[in-house]
């Protein structure tokens, strides 16, 4: 089936190009230490060649050119990239690992624990994900690990509510009574026979969601509310670039790159998720066209 | 339906609590020093930190703070934001219409132009016309919001000079808080023309043009895919082929016919992606510097301005529930197979 799947997505052109976008960069991700080698500790530190304010046009010694300050857009945009798949991932994993638990939890024991879990989430649904992310993020401080705090906090809900549903539908088939009948009972039923059968759409769905979680990253960065100043970070390059928009004199886009170069990272990425997530929605779900 | 209505209003109190619960805690995560700080303008009074922690009851705890603040909210008084320098009831009095302006303008841009271009890609089906709608949506929906509003600023304002940022003029802030301008609605759109002050209308949606625009983009997109199936589905109904059998000409069996009945599911989602645009004005705002509650509330959180913060999630909270609710209703009135009841 899976294998099916897949060829179903290379085959459309579509969802092909998405496939090779997320494929080229989740390349230069792995490949960041050899592409823009670091001379410093922390390689997510930009490298800055001196605290000059006017941003530098694209040159053989900055191939993309450098930002306010002279950080280094081109190691900005390669090292963004690594940061953007561990942000990515890491929020997706743990936001699937928390609604996973608790809707889980919800639909197998139901009733009072079910209540609570679910009008808990109500609660999180309540305000739009990215101003609450950003309350959070605020209050525990502008840097890498609390957005992406942040960002967990307010992704698992959908999870939650995507996993009790299917845990509930699973929950009603026959294998699952016959199972009952054979003596599983408890975690046992619910690990064993129950999820196993219930999650695969949810894992699909929340893989998808990284290209939506990067995004709503950078717009945190973008706002202040995200990672340091001077970090390898798409959304933080831009926030650079807000001085920059309007050029020098008669010289409207005299800095076009600092705004194009870290926001087609960004775009191309997003785009490759978003691409890649049409091709499975219609794949999985073939009424919605 | 009533008793759906009935119970999602008795609900909605409740997830109000929560969240502003939820946020009151994360507060609690500075420390009271730190909270008491906000109230010091100059660092030489210090020294009277200890002052205004026992003043604002700071060590107090959780609960007992929270109750203070949810009563005084309840009374009216949400407290004294920093970074606005007003009071936030002020401020939200103050940002809300124009926001509200702000989302409303969009929302007739995104109507208008997703149904004009998801119309046009359904009756082209499969030609170039189509591929473009559909790359402009997938596009669209891929370009982060803030990256579009910097080109756009970068070429309306900084090359063609057409929309400048901010919310009005220099000469429209005058005139608006001269004791002769009437703030009937507080809805500046509104008030101009009822002021008969037709250069203010047009000062102001020249300010609104560009964060519109902007704010338009996601939604846009869906407004297109949406537009685009159901009219497919429309024009391979029976009484398309019966009106195109009768001799009708094309235009108007596309456009009398299926496209009004098409039309119907694209209003529901407006409905919805109107309360949806109120993230994206947090962001639009802030690149626009356009006086609006995003803005306010961006500012809050960046300068850590609790009181700010809170009102600012309070009110969110209120809009987003209601809407959702508004929203449901909304479903059931367009097609009545959706039944509301849980």
């Amino acid at each position: 089936m899976t294998n099916s799947i897949w060829q179903r997505i290379l085959k459309n052109k579509a969802s092909l190009c998405g496939f090779i976008l997320v494929v080229f960069f989740a390349l230069i991700a792995i490949f960041a230490p050899v592409l823009s080698p670091s001379k410093t500790a922390d390689p997510y530190q930009l490298p800055q060649s001196s605290y000059e304010m006017t941003p530098q046009a694209p040159s053989a010694e900055h191939w993309f050119g450098t930002t306010e300050q002279q950080y280094d857009l081109y190691h900005g945009v390669i090292w963004g990239t690594r940061l953007a798949f561990k942000i990515g991932i890491t929020v997706t994993f743990f936001a699937f690992l928390i609604g996973l638990l608790l809707g889980a939890a919800a639909a197998y024991f139901g009733g009072k624990i079910d209540e609570i879990i679910m009008r808990f989430t109500d609660v999180v649904f309540a305000v739009p994900s990215l101003v609450l992310a950003m309350v959070i993020a605020a209050m525990l401080g502008p840097d890498v690990h609390n957005m992406m705090i942040a960002l967990t906090a307010v992704a698992w809900p959908s999870y939650a509510r995507l996993i009790r549903g299917d845990v509930l539908s699973v929950k009603q088939r026959d294998f699952v009574t016959a199972s009952k009948a054979l003596g599983a009972r408890g975690p046992r039923l619910l690990l064993r026979h129950i999820l196993p059968n219930s999650i695969y759409p949810s894992v699909v769905v929340a893989s998808l969601d990284i290209g939506y979680v990067v995004l709503t990253a950078a717009s945190l960065s973008f706002l202040g509310l995200g990672s340091q100043p001077g970090t390898a970070d798409w959304g933080q390059l831009i926030a650079m670039a807000r001085n920059w928009v309007l050029g020098s004199g008669s010289h409207t886009f005299a800095y076009w790159y600092t705004v194009v170069i870290p926001g087609g990272a960004i775009f191309l990425f997003v785009l490759g998720w978003n691409l890649l997530g049409d091709g499975f929605r219609d794949i999985l779900d073939p009424r919605q066209g | 339906m009533f008793k759906y209505i009935l119970r999602r209003l008795l609900l909605l109190p409740l997830v109000v609590l929560g969240v502003t619960f939820l946020l009151f805690f994360l507060t609690q995560h500075l420390s009271p020093e730190a909270r008491a700080s906000l109230y010091i303008k100059d660092p030489r009074q210090m020294g009277a930190l200890e002052e205004v922690i026992a003043k604002y009851g700071l060590r107090d705890n959780l609960f007992k703070q929270y109750g203070r603040w949810l009563r005084s909210a309840v009374s009216g008084d949400l407290g004294y934001s920093q970074s606005a320098n007003m009071p936030v009831a002020q401020a939200i009095r103050e940002y809300l219409p124009a926001t509200i302006q702000l989302a409303l303008v969009t929302i007739v841009l995104v109507v208008f132009f997703g149904v004009w271009f998801g119309a046009v890609s359904a009756v082209k089906k499969d030609k170039w016309q189509d591929h473009l709608a559909r790359l402009i949506s997938v596009g669209g929906f891929s370009l982060p919001i803030f990256v579009l509003g910097l080109l756009l600023l970068m070429l309306f304002y900084g090359k063609l000079g057409w929309f400048p940022p901010g919310g009005y003029s220099l000469s429209t802030d005058v005139t608006i808080h001269l004791p002769s301008f009437h703030h009937y609605t507080g809805f500046l759109l509104i008030d101009s023309l009822l002021n008969g002050n037709f250069k203010i209308f047009i000062d102001v949606l020249r300010h609104l043009f560009l964060p519109a625009l902007t704010l338009c983009l996601g939604s846009f997109a869906l407004m297109v895919r949406v537009m685009r199936s159901s009219m497919l589905e429309e024009l391979n109904k029976d009484y398309v082929r019966t009106a195109r059998a009768k001799g009708l000409a094309e235009h108007a069996v596309i456009y009398r016919h299926a496209g009004k009945n098409a039309i119907i599911p694209v209003i529901t989602l407006a409905s919805i992606q109107f309360i949806r645009l109120l993230g994206g004005t947090v962001i639009v705002e802030t690149i626009f510097d356009y006086p609006g509650i995003g803005r306010f509330g961006v500012t809050a959180a960046q300068q850590l301005d609790i009181a700010g913060i809170m009102g600012f999630s309070l009110m969110v909270a209120v809009l987003f529930v209601l809407g959702n609710l508004v929203s449901d209703i909304l479903y059931t009135a367009v097609d009545p197979r959706i039944k509301l009841n849980d």
